[in-house]
């Protein structure tokens, strides 16, 4: 047929971009071997990318534009530990943290496909600790900024008083997105654990088998919620 | 060796790459009719709730045309009531009306059926979807009766005034309005994903993308701008939630008002212009190409003829959609940005021209030489494209900006964006709906009564809107309570408004007949039959009218040619639908196909 052919041209000289093209054009799905809860993450993560973004953006537009100089975050984000004052030590911890809760979310995600159950449990478990612990340093900081500091959204101390705003607002939002995921991950956890996407038992109110899909579904979430703390982390402490 | 064109039929069809899924069965009454997982319910849900707002915008609209067209008249429309019902009316239109109802409404019943899928992929997150926007319609509802009434800020809520004392509804107000808008793109996000979604993943057998109808594909583009353009609306609210709240000066500059200096500073009221117009330039594709999509196969299937360049007009939906976001900064010609800006903007505003024309080209084309039979469904389409013409060389003007500047702010503008993004979609959702309806209930709309209803409403609209561009070019202003005692406006311009208010008030009322013809032809319209139009689509083969959960009988339907067969040379009837096996196979005796014509 005339259009296989044309596929098998263009895979003589381009063999990536010939696939794509010939998925697409293809009947049932744009995306082979991706299901739809994988799929649909994707596509919300895109979405959620364009909200920080736009977030990000309005916070560059702010600290660019006011008159009133941005307070150093080298001083503010200070931690003194053992008598010793440490920039940004806080913030590397928290950093820390959360990478490393990607990697055992990574690690769940394989066990998961291999029907670990018990060691996908407890990964999951783990990966929900750290993101708690995370979200809790966060509060620590925040606490922190604001009793000691007298940091608060309409104004501070040591600078313009868009600093508060936009820091409660970002880092608020991407909390929020890391206890939500938190929450997830431990119901993701449960299943896990019951047997349920063994038995492939039908969730709450759908029809739809449960499957152990959805731990990379999950996964795809956290690193994503990782990724975004790396571009706030570079904004709001290395800027 | 035949060379590739769309609508080859094919007689391969690769088989079944995922196993079909289990449906959710509910087995409560609640279940089964409230919280219903099926999206044809949701869709209808969807349009009643939409309706009923769009109604309420409608009365307000008509409170305004009597304060401009019998100024002093009516005791209850103050100056700070009639910016409040501007707000009101131009918000419920745009989001909750027309960005509501072509993609929650026509998304969720047109999409699983015509691309041969049982339901959408995520049917419970698509349920939540709809409840979610009930709550923002019932929050925006609420802010009518809070102390201060709603906001008056305009529907472009722009800050410093949206919430500085002074302006109607500055307090309890705008909240309301800002969080209802929140919850309106959270819920359209869960429905969102799965339009997407399922027409990517879940389309039937021989379902490929360039076969799909371009409803289809105009509502697809529309949800992705949405998906990408919701997110800057969602932001910008929250920080002006922050600033009216909390204190924050997201938005606000040093500001005096009443003589007393508030406590903000430092903020930028621009910032906020990009914001909204990065969400509201795409809004209006949002609205505009479903509306491209439904008009296409209105026009084709009742001009009995393909429609003309089917692959153009799919670029032409993806051009446009892309170009969208790259044009917002139109709107704020005279906001004091950058003029550079300008000339950027204005180049690319003239550009999308482009793609928009052909498809105005390619509509008339279809029309050309066809077997043009004028039903209702037909003449709402003849009227869009027509209207849409009108408001699309105004659009042109107002693209430029040494012809905007002095037009901006004026009664022009307005008289251009109700032809292009009010009256023209809502002649395509009133199209949509004259189609449709047969499918939804089993019954035929009275076509007596639509004829009248389309007469009045486009001649009415025409009469509204055509003189209101006079009045723009005499430079009566926009959002104003009374254009009394200005001296450079001349009489003729006050007995034009009330010319323009008597004809607001015909089409206003016009529209009960619309209603008394949807509920009267439910329980005793013309029984419809499964394809009255003849159409050649999926929704038009199922084995029930209407189709019942699962839209499909036992097994899906396999398609085999693109939507557009129609008039074929050498064929029986002058439709072929999409599931019609090419005459070298036998039917199958599956196939849901109650008019193949016997072979
Ligand atoms: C019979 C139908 C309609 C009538 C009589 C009508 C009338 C009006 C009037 C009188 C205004 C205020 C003009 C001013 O003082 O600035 C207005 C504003 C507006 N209308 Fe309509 N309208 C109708 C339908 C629609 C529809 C279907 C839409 C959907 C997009 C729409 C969207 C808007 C918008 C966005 C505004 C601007 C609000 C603002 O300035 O903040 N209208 N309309
Ligand atoms: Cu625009």
């Amino acid at each position: 047929m005339a259009d296989t052919m044309v596929g098998s041209n263009l895979s003589a000289v381009r063999p990536g971009l010939a696939t794509v093209v010939e998925d697409w054009s293809s009947d049932q799905r744009a995306f082979k071997n991706v299901t739809w809860g994988k799929a649909m993450m994707w596509i919300f993560l895109v979405s959620d990318t364009f909200i920080f973004g736009s977030f990000l953006i309005a916070y560059m537009t702010v600290r660019m534009s006011t008159t009133v100089p941005w307070p150093n975050p080298s001083e503010v984000f200070a931690l003194t530990l053992f008598g010793k004052e440490l920039p940004l030590i806080l913030i590397a911890i928290m950093t820390f943290v959360l990478i490393s809760s990607s990697g055992t979310m990574a690690l769940a995600v394989n066990y998961g496909y291999r029907k670990k159950r018990i060691t996908t449990f407890l990964l999951l478990m783990m990966t929900a600790l750290l993101g708690a612990t995370f979200v809790g340093m966060q509060a620590f900081e925040w606490t922190k900024l604001i009793v000691e500091e007298g940091v608060r959204p309409w104004g501070n101390p040591m600078g313009a008083a868009q600093f508060g705003a936009t820091f409660f607002m970002i880092t608020g939002f991407h909390g929020t997105h890391v206890s939500i995921g938190v929450i997830f991950l431990v119901i993701v956890a449960i299943k896990v654990i019951r047997g349920d996407l063994d038995s492939e038992k039908p969730g709450f109110m759908t029809g739809r088998k449960g499957r152990y899909e959805i731990v990379e579904t999950m996964g795809l979430y956290w690193h994503f919620v990782d990724l975004v703390w790396v571009f706030i982390f570079a904004f709001f402490y290395l800027w | 060796m035949m060379s590739y064109v769309a609508h080859d039929e094919t007689e391969l069809i690769p088989p079944l790459e995922v196993e079909e899924e289990e449906l959710y069965h509910p087995k409560t009454f609640i279940g089964k009719y409230i919280w219903c997982q099926d999206a044809k319910v949701i869709a209808i849900q969807y349009t009643i709730t939409a309706m009923g707002v769009g109604l309420l915008a409608l009365v307000l609209s008509g409170i305004m045309r009597l304060q401009l067209g019998f100024p002093n008249s009516f005791s209850f429309i103050t100056p700070g009531a009639y910016l409040q019902f501007v707000t009101m009316h131009g918000m419920i239109m745009v989001v909750y009306l027309l960005t509501a109802i072509f993609l929650g409404g026509f998304g969720n019943y047109l999409i699983p059926l015509m691309v041969g899928a049982r339901d959408m992929v995520f049917p419970y997150a698509n349920m939540l979807s709809y409840w979610i926007y009930l709550a923002a319609v019932l929050l925006l509802v609420a802010s009518l009766f809070v102390p201060g009434g709603s906001t008056g800020a305009g529907w472009t809520l722009y800050p410093p005034q949206a919430i500085v004392e002074g302006t109607p509804g500055a307090g309890l107000g705008i909240i309301l309005m800002l969080l209802s808008l929140m919850l309106f793109i959270i819920g359209f996000t869960m429905g969102g994903l799965n339009y997407v979604v399922t027409v990517l993943q879940a389309r039937t057998r021989g379902m490929t993308l360039m076969r799909l109808p371009l409803t289809i594909w105009g509502i697809l583009m529309a949800t992705i701008l949405a998906l990408l353009a919701f997110p800057a609306l969602f932001v910008s609210a929250v920080m002006m939630l922050l600033d009216a709240t909390l204190g924050t000066s997201f938005f606000m500059p040093a500001i005096s008002v009443a003589g007393e200096m508030l406590d903000y500073q430092g903020g930028s009221p621009v910032l906020f212009q990009h914001l909204f117009w990065f969400f509201g330039h795409p809004e209006v594709y949002i609205v505009a190409l479903p509306a491209f999509g439904i008009v296409s196969d209105l026009i084709a299937v009742n001009a009995r003829k393909n429609i003309f360049g089917y692959r153009m007009m799919v670029w032409a939906i993806l051009i446009i959609g892309g170009l969208s976001f790259v044009v917002w900064a139109h709107h704020m010609y005279v906001s004091g940005m950058n003029p550079y800006f300008g000339f950027f903007f204005a180049t690319t505003t003239l550009i999308i021209a482009i793609p928009t024309a052909l498809k105005v080209y390619n509509w008339v084309l279809t029309l050309w030489r066809g077997n043009i039979r004028f039903t209702v469904p037909m003449l709402f389409a003849i009227g869009f494209l027509v209207t849409f013409v009108n408001g699309g060389l105004t659009g042109l003007f107002l693209g430029n900006v040494p012809v905007d500047v002095p037009l901006s702010d004026t009664m022009f503008v307005v008289a251009h964006f109700h032809m292009v993004m009010a009256v023209a979609p809502i002649m395509v959702v009133f199209g949509g709906l004259y189609h449709w309806y047969p499918k939804v209930t089993g019954r035929m709309l009275d076509p007596t009564l639509g004829k009248i209803h389309f007469w009045v409403t486009f001649i009415g609209s025409y009469s509204i809107y055509f003189p209101m561009h006079y009045l723009g070019i005499l430079g009566v202003p926009r959002r104003y309570y009374s254009i009394e005692n200005i001296s450079f406006i001349p009489e003729s311009a006050h007995t034009l408004n009330v010319q323009i208010t008597i004809a607001a008030l015909i089409v206003g009322v016009v529209q009960l007949v619309f209603v008394y013809n949807l509920i009267r032809s439910y329980f005793k319209g013309e029984p419809a039959g499964p394809n009255p139009w003849e159409a050649t689509t999926l929704e038009w083969q199922t084995a029930d009218t209407p189709p019942r959960h699962g839209n499909f009988g036992p097994e899906l339907p396999i398609v085999y040619r693109w939507a557009y067969d129609y008039s074929v040379p050498g064929a029986v009837l002058d439709y072929i639908p999409q599931n019609q096996p090419p005459d070298s196979l036998p039917a199958r005796e599956t196939d849901d196909n109650p008019q193949a014509p016997p072979s």
